[in-house]
């Protein structure tokens, strides 16, 4: 069975900052998988990668059986691969409706707006957020933009989903609804892949993880494995502390 | 209620020629010449919020390129239309080169095609007559019935304009140049080929001001360089739209219409003072009606949207 | 012989040029506004050069720094009483604003001086100097060097003075340096000055060695533009590269092409160089 997505020693730079080092890895299908590092790792360039906005220098980005690397991003987008943005990006002065009705429309394949607009009310039912549905998108809090940003994701229709750090800004019981809105849409059967600083996200909802550090990938394994990787520990604290501290980590 | 008012406007238009003297009629064919170019504009400017400056460049050409064709013994009709065609091409060749541009760079680029346009038809003298000018054959109709064609030759334009930006505005196509408008780098997340969008927006926006280039050199006989590439006519439509409401369906129409009665009423008098006078009315309406006078029901005037992505 | 020729004619005419563009560099640069009123603003110091000739018989090249305080309080009033309300605004209304100033400055300068070119004609004539067979008119050789002397002095202040330093702050970024205590508002009434003063500098220049009308605004704005996309925007030095550059490219498309031709080739290099590389030589980032 053929991975669903394939980095074969993919790397980037920019200038002289090598940002992504020859990373390879894999995603099955259904998975949900982890992707953590210190500030700086190289994560979202990664998912840039991926997505088309940047191109990698070297290596190769498998999607099943088509290669997406030397693909412009809209191209990849209709081919069902999503992203979320850290810092979120909607149409601000159109309304929370049309905002998921132009992801439906687009890379979501719906024909006519009145289809795609009741797509989106679908999506924005699951998502949570069809009370909304009128307000302008600038007129949301951060949590619901969160949402919305992650509807319009949806509603491309895609089979693997990008998503950069969802949970930065939110409070926990914020998280709390976040990770049951994930596991729903793993449940859908879309793989996602989960770019997260906030530890108990990732322990709790992923499978496996990935830690990338200064571009590299160190790690590549189940999130009990990985926080137990002596250079994990190294690569979030330093070698001073991880040496002091990590005889005593469980 | 609206929509009886529209059809009353359009009867009336229609009979215009009947009911009234040359000189009303001059003034309507100008209004709806106006109207076209503000619509033309409105498609690039207005939908995908790209500023445009390059609608003198496609009224001098399609005025020139109907105007030559028309020496070489095209019949007008066909003149008009082939004009049509050659700026639409143009400006998809244009488009293709420029629209990865943004902001100033754009409006930068697409002020200068005009200029460089000018400046080749100048020295091709001996197809476009250069600084000279170019005479085109005169009809054998009679003023009256001239004034009339031309006036529904204008008519036509412009209503295929407004029907033009009524169907963009209602389907894919016009919702895709608002997500663009809105935020370019999500749109294209979401699917959306961008350049081929924006090309499409540019080629509308060039289109209609060819043709009325060709239809206005028929009209007035004789055109030079300096006249149908003028600047301002690449002004004028962007002040009408800001008067009417950017982005919007009737916004072309209404500043088309507002900026013709202040033209006629209050400049013809000051020939000496035409730019001025329109330089303070520009400043006058970017300074303090942002939104035009149709307030267009956003709560922030529609350009301040950009504020956040003034780049550092 | 004739190509050393030329290449030092394109030199002199580019250290004008560097001089012509710089002002206009740093309002784009510093406050991300086009200033379409540049090319007014430099004829406008030219005409005031040329009535100080002809009536107080003052010398041109004495006058530049008058032109450059006349032009620095206008350009410090257009900023605050205009500008500084759309700030930050998208790039069309800015863009349309300063349309409609310049169109209202080109209208008054019509009316108050006619379209008609006026030259300064020095008395007595300053004549040409005969450098090893190269000929160089002395009058173009002091422009040169004022012009050259007004963009180091530019470079120094912003570099130099706690002026300059704001400026460059508020460049950066705008709402660091607010919090750093920087009035934004007349940092950018200040820099719109400097602009217009050295537009004002470059005009007085110019009016030595070229015939002015107000025809000629748009002319002088266009090469200011090709310029800044040459050299890059948003640094003195890449002013300077852009304006020698335009000096050489126009001296040798003459020789082969013809004078008329200048504008032309200026503005489709200009064209060219947006469609390839917006960055231009420098290849550093502008403002978009």
């Amino acid at each position: 069975m053929t991975a669903m997505l394939r980095l074969l020693n993919v790397s980037r730079r920019f200038g002289g900052l090598i940002a992504v080092n020859n990373v390879s890895f894999e995603l099955r299908a259904g998975e949900i998988v982890g992707l953590i590092g210190p500030n700086g790792a190289g994560k979202t360039t990664l998912v840039n990668l991926i997505t088309g906005v940047h191109r990698a220098g070297a290596g190769e980005i498998w999607y099943g059986d088509e290669r997406i690397d030397r693909l412009p991003p809209d191209r990849i987008a209709r081919l069902g691969i999503a992203r979320t943005f850290q810092v979120v990006q909607p149409f601000p002065l159109m309304t929370v409706l049309e905002n998921v009705t132009g992801g439906a429309l687009f890379a979501g394949g719906v024909p006519t707006i009145g289809a795609a607009k009741e797509k989106a009310m679908e999506h924005l039912t699951f998502t949570g957020l069809s009370h909304l549905a009128e307000r302008p998108a600038s007129s949301l809090t951060l949590a619901n933009r969160k949402r919305l940003e992650l509807a319009k994701s949806l509603a491309t229709n895609p089979r693997l989903l990008l998503l950069d750090e969802v949970n930065a800004g939110l409070n926990a019981a914020e998280i709390d609804a976040a990770l049951d809105l994930i596991r729903a849409i793993a449940a859908r059967g879309i793989t996602i892949l989960l770019i997260e600083h906030v530890m108990k996200v990732v322990l709790t909802a992923t499978s496996r993880v990935l830690v990338l550090h200064h571009g590299e990938l160190i790690a590549d394994d189940t999130p009990g494995s990985v926080t137990r990787d002596p250079r994990v520990i190294e690569a979030y604290l330093g070698p001073k502390f991880a040496a002091r501290y990590g005889a005593l980590a469980p | 209620m609206m929509r009886v008012f529209a059809f009353a406007a359009a009867v009336v238009l229609v009979l215009l020629p009947a009911l009234a003297d040359n000189y009303v009629l001059r003034v309507a064919t100008t209004m709806l010449m106006y109207s076209a170019l503000a619509l033309g504009w409105n498609f690039i400017g207005g939908f995908a919020g790209y500023p445009s400056f390059a609608t003198a460049a496609f009224f001098g050409l399609g005025a020139y390129a109907s105007g030559v064709l028309q020496t070489m013994g095209v019949p007008m009709p066909a003149a008009w239309a082939l004009g049509g065609a050659i700026v639409a091409l143009f400006a998809a060749a244009l488009g293709r080169a420029i629209l990865h541009l943004r902001g100033h760079y754009f409006a930068i680029a697409s002020l200068v095609v005009a200029e460089v346009l000018r400046e080749i038809t100048n020295s091709a003298t001996d197809l476009t007559g250069g600084g000279m000018g170019l005479n085109l054959p005169v009809l054998s109709l009679d003023v009256t019935n001239q004034a009339r064609l031309f006036y529904y030759a204008m008519f036509v334009a412009a209503a295929a304009a407004l029907a033009t930006t009524a169907f963009v505005a209602h389907n894919r196509l016009g919702f895709g140049l608002r997500c663009i408008q809105q935020n370019e780098d999500a749109a294209i997340m979401l699917g959306i080929n961008t350049l081929r969008y924006k090309v499409v927006a540019f080629v509308l926006s060039a289109v209609f001001p060819g043709v009325c280039g060709g239809i206005y050199a028929s009209w007035v006989n004789y055109i030079d360089p300096t006249d149908v590439y003028d600047v301002l006519l690449s002004v004028k439509p962007i002040v009408m739209v800001l008067l009417g409401g950017v982005g919007t369906v009737m916004g072309g129409v209404y500043g088309a219409i507002l900026f013709l009665l202040m033209e006629e009423l209050v400049w013809r008098n000051l020939l000496q003072f035409h730019a001025g006078l329109l330089g303070i009315i520009v400043v006058c309406l970017v300074l303090f009606l942002p939104n035009g006078l149709r307030g267009a029901g956003w709560a922030k005037p529609w350009w301040r949207r950009r504020t956040e992505e003034a780049a550092p | 012989m004739l190509y050393v020729q030329v290449l030092v004619n394109g030199l002199v005419l580019g250290g004008l040029y560097s001089c012509i563009a710089v002002g206009f560099s740093l309002v784009w640069g510093v406050l991300n506004v086009i200033n379409i009123l540049h090319g007014s603003l430099i004829i406008l110091g030219s005409y005031a050069a040329f009535f100080a000739y002809q009536y107080l018989h003052i010398n041109p090249f004495l006058f530049v720094p008058v032109a450059a305080l006349l032009l620095f309080c206008l350009g410090y009033a257009i900023q605050l009483v205009f500008i500084n309300r759309v700030m930050g605004s998208a790039v069309l209304i800015t863009l349309t604003l300063t349309f409609g100033l310049n169109l209202l400055l080109y209208n008054l300068m019509i009316l108050a001086f006619k379209a008609d070119f006026r030259k300064v004609t020095l008395s007595p004539p300053l004549g040409s100097l005969n450098l090893a067979g190269v000929i160089v008119p002395v009058d173009r050789v002091i422009s040169m060097g004022f012009a050259l002397a007004l963009v180091g002095l530019l470079y120094a202040l912003l570099r130099g003075s706690r002026i300059g330093r704001a400026i460059v702050a508020v460049r950066m970024d705008r709402e660091a340096a607010q919090l750093m205590g920087v009035n934004v508002s007349r940092i950018y009434a200040i820099t719109f000055g400097l602009g217009a003063a050295m537009a004002g500098a470059a005009g007085s220049l110019f009016s030595v060695m070229f015939p002015i009308s107000p025809e000629t605004a748009n002319a002088l704005l266009g090469k200011a533009f090709v310029i800044c996309v040459l050299g890059g925007l948003g640094s003195v030095p890449g002013v300077m590269v852009g304006g020698l550059t335009l000096g050489i490219i126009e001296s040798y498309s003459a020789l082969f092409f013809g004078p008329e031709f200048s504008v032309t080739i200026s503005f489709t290099l200009l064209i060219l160089l947006l469609m390839f590389r917006p960055t231009g030589i420098m290849g550093r980032r502008g403002y978009q």
